[in-house]
């Protein structure tokens, strides 16, 4: 039997309260919104959610990665490649992205039980991510949240069993997002709630009421995908189940997070989730995806992982609306730059190791560490005695900063700290944080981030973030 | 470890155009202002004769040697051009003096240049050409210490402000400074950061400028006038980078202890600070006027900001550092700012520097470092 073994979420640091977007001063826990800042994306947050989900496990157990994301930024690339790159896996896993529709992240986890049910592969990595832009201002900007979700689904020790699936396919246009369009736009609200959203979800989850032979009962959790508070109340009446059956919508937390958001619900479902229970899943898109898992035993054995709850409770608010719209590049610029080719794709894939995996090599002749890898060891001179050593995973120090105002951020100073790794000094920005907080000896640990945008492209690199204590 | 150069090389002419803005003039202008006022000043009246090997420092052009050969109409001969970071014009001097002590050249001239305020950017510009590594600015990579620095030696801005306020005293003073403005500790610390914890005035004024020396055999020197300056020491070192370097403490800058040790060595110099009596160092930035006072030897590590309290670096003070107002006031033109340091030292030996003199000078130093910063490069100048 096919299930997930491991979970893991990530919610960007940085909130946009609703109200500093109608430019009201912001209250301490009003409404909010997670907002991916500037050095993240879809891709950034995945690979945040996939190492949380990977917590304890072996990377080179994974055999595959699907990359769920309505709003990776490049329409003829692959996410999944790159995130493998980033995670540092095998060479031989399998990578494929699935995009287009709100039900991508279950669509992503739907063919995942199907091929490790049918044997193709052990355990796979699903991830979903998004970044939607609703138009400064808009109706939708309050609305969409952003955040990722990451699964393990393996062919054994599952901690949530999946036990079947359905869907309904539903040719509407409520919601969309033309290429080359930053934001997504929708239909009259109660057009999409009344034609499109609550009849759909309802129908997917009766439908997979019936097929499984379940009832609104038998479960003590539902993860919905649901566009607001108001439309969520009616898909659960309509569906049967009681309020206190669903899982909490975090609404005015998160926000609506596109195709990974009823799975970040889900995530969010197991952390407290005990041995025996059943978890209904439900996503909207084009139609609807329900799901239905038990918990096993399993459970129980989880390691640690920062999960929803952690990633929730650390946060920090945007001051100011202009600070988002510069974080989001929606500010004019006096320089654009043009016709610009960007990175040489030549180095970069020279250096796709040390930029994307931050591997560095460890001289097996003196235990030096170094990054990047040099051909001559600093410390014994010994020539090209180097075995790979990934630094991702590793605990840093803060050794040296400086604040630099002149660097693009939406906020300045950016950053820029050395840090010690197992004795090798990196350059490298401090991430998620404000001037105060580098302090010498801060520990840190590295977090996947966008770099900038030059060529038009997301180029990405590592960045130092404080150690979660 | 380096042959003896000492007292086999002599300064007999020294130039350098205005520093500045100069956006009126080409690198042709430069270039040609400063060599023909060293031609002057060494008494050349032919250059197209005497001149017979040319070395030219710059970091931001890549014309070529073509352009200073163009510019001074010196063809036929060898013209070389080198770049070394920011210590491009020590080592420019460098093979210069070199090329003279192994006899291949009677006299030669040394031309440092650079043109930033050619590029339409203000400052340095920040590069997009890589992922790591960024912010990449000079003060970014030069604040590197800061922090630890501060924190061993309880130490501050306050005390790197110091710093800026002699330097931009010191500038007043020299004609051909870029900014004549005096200014106070309160200043500094008020100014806007650019990379912490460098202020606006913690940071050199990049400029245009341009410096020349003519440097021939030392029995030579007195044919071309009755004064002049022998070349005592001439070194440069280079290091690891600090952002790499897995042993770097963050206090000091190494290459320049390891080429203060060789250039005192050449020199025959034993207690740097009793033995000079005047010096320009790089200060690119403040902190960099502080730790090189250290790392020259020129007190204890640590010692700095006491020594700097108590003014010995000052105009008036035992032993004056960077007279003219140094790289903060005088400019740095990449490629020129190791030349005009010689400049200004030959004017203090010979007693030619004006309001700025300092008494009695007879031994001077000059430093310049490079790169993130991994280069360093001394001269040590002197009476015969």
């Amino acid at each position: 039997m096919s299930g997930i073994s491991a979970y893991g979420a990530y919610v960007p640091y940085t909130r946009l309260p609703l109200a500093t977007i109608q430019g009201r001063p912001a209250k301490q826990g009003g409404p909010e919104k997670a907002v991916a800042y500037y050095d993240e994306d879809a891709v950034t947050m995945g690979v945040a959610a996939a190492l949380d989900c990977l917590t304890g496990f072996d990377r080179n157990a994974v055999d595959g990665v699907i990359f769920a994301s309505t709003s990776y930024a490049m329409a003829e690339k692959q996410g999944a490649a790159l995130i493998a790159k980033a995670l540092d896996l095998r060479r031989d896993v399998s990578t494929s992205d699935v995009a287009g529709s709100l039900r991508a992240g279950t669509n992503a986890l739907r063919s995942a039980f199907d091929s490790v049910s049918a044997g193709s592969a052990r355990n796979l990595l699903v991830i979903a991510s998004d970044c939607r832009m609703g138009a400064p201002r808009g109706a939708l900007e309050s609305k969409l949240g952003d955040g990722a979700v990451a699964f393990l689904v393996s062919d054994s020790h599952a901690i949530a069993t999946f036990e079947g699936s359905h869907s309904v396919a539903n040719e509407i246009q409520d919601l969309w997002r033309i290429q080359n369009d930053p934001y997504t736009h929708t239909w009259e609200d109660r057009f999409v709630v009344t034609e499109g959203y609550t009849p759909v979800i309802v129908e997917g989850v009766l439908g997979l009421f019936e097929k499984l032979g379940l009832a609104p009962g038998d479960f003590t959790k539902a993860a919905l995908y649901a566009p607001d508070a108001r439309s969520l109340g009616g898909a659960t009446r309509g569906i049967g189940l009681a309020k206190e059956q669903l899982q909490e919508p975090l609404f005015g937390k998160l926000g609506n997070t596109g195709c990974a958001f009823a799975l970040m619900l889900f995530a969010h479902a197991l952390e407290t989730a005990k041995s025996g229970e059943r978890i209904l899943v439900a996503s909207y898109g084009d139609g609807c995806d329900a799901l239905s898992f038990q918990i096993s035993e399993h459970i129980e054995k989880l390691g640690e992982r920062r999960g929803m709850s952690g990633y929730l409770a650390r946060r920090t608010a945007i001051k100011s609306y202009d600070t988002y719209l510069r974080s989001r590049s929606l500010d004019p610029k006096e320089w654009v730059a043009g016709g610009d080719p960007g990175l040489s794709a030549t180095v970069r894939f020279r250096e796709r190791d040390a930029d994307l995996s931050f591997v560095g090599g460890k001289c097996t002749s003196c235990g030096q560490v170094h990054f990047p890898q040099p051909r001559v060891c600093y410390q014994c001179y010994a020539k090209d005695q180097w075995e790979p050593y990934r630094l991702s995973d590793k605990p840093g120090r803060l050794l040296a900063h400086t604040f630099d105002y002149f660097f693009p951020a939406p906020e300045p100073p950016a950053i820029m700290i050395m840090a010690e790794i197992d004795g090798c000094h990196v350059q490298i920005q401090l991430a998620d944080a404000r001037p105060e907080d580098a302090v010498l000896d801060l520990p840190v640990e590295f977090a996947f981030r966008k770099i900038h945008n030059a060529g038009g492209k997301a180029n990405y690199f590592w960045k130092a973030v404080a150690a979660e204590s | 470890m380096s042959k003896n150069i000492r007292d086999k090389v002599a300064i007999v002419g020294v130039g350098a155009c205005k520093f500045g803005e100069n956006w009126d003039m080409s690198r042709e202008d430069m270039i040609v202002e400063a060599a023909y006022e060293a031609y002057a000043d060494a008494g050349i009246e032919d250059p197209q004769k005497q001149i017979e090997a040319v070395f030219c420092g710059a970091v931001y052009p890549n014309g070529g040697t073509g352009e200073v050969a163009e510019a001074l109409k010196l063809f036929d001969r060898p013209i070389s051009k080198l770049s070394n970071y920011c210590e491009t014009g020590t080592d420019t001097f460098r093979y210069g003096v070199m090329c003279v002590a192994a006899g291949m050249y009677d006299t030669v001239l040394v031309v440092g240049f650079d043109k930033p305020k050619d590029r339409g950017v203000s400052g340095p510009s920040v590069s997009f050409d890589r992922v790591r590594g960024l912010p990449a600015t000079p003060a970014g990579w030069f604040s590197l210490c800061a922090a630890r620095y501060f924190q061993t030696f309880d130490a501050g801005r306050e005390d790197l402000a110091k710093i800026a306020v002699k330097n931009h005293h010191n500038g007043t003073l020299a004609p051909k400074s870029m900014l004549k403005r005096e200014i106070t500790v309160d200043d500094v610390l008020n100014a806007r950061i650019i990379s912490w914890p460098f202020g606006l005035y913690d940071c050199a004024a990049q400029s245009d400028g341009a410096a020349a020396a003519v440097i021939t055999r030392a029995d030579l020197g007195r044919s071309f006038r009755d004064d002049p300056i022998n070349v005592k020491a001439i070194t440069i070192a280079v290091g690891a980078n600090p952002q790499s370097d897995p042993n770097f403490d963050f206090l000091s800058w190494k290459p320049t202890q390891v080429a203060a040790k060789d250039a005192y060595r050449q020199a025959g110099i034993t207690e740097p600070f009793r033995e000079l009596d005047v010096c320009q160092v790089h200060d690119c930035f403040t902190l960099t006027e502080m730790l090189t006072y250290e790392d020259l030897g020129l007190c204890k590590k640590g010692e700095a900001k006491d020594f700097v309290a108590s003014g010995v670096f000052e105009l008036s003070g035992e032993l004056p550092v960077n007279t003219d107002g140094g790289l903060k006031t005088f400019g740095h033109p990449t490629g020129a700012t190791g030349v005009r340091m010689i400049y200004e030292n030959t004017l203090q030996l010979r007693g030619q520097a004006g309001e700025r003199q300092v008494k009695n000078a007879k031994l001077a130093l000059s430093h310049n470092i490079g790169g993130a910063p991994q280069a360093c490069g001394i001269a040590i100048i002197g009476h015969p």
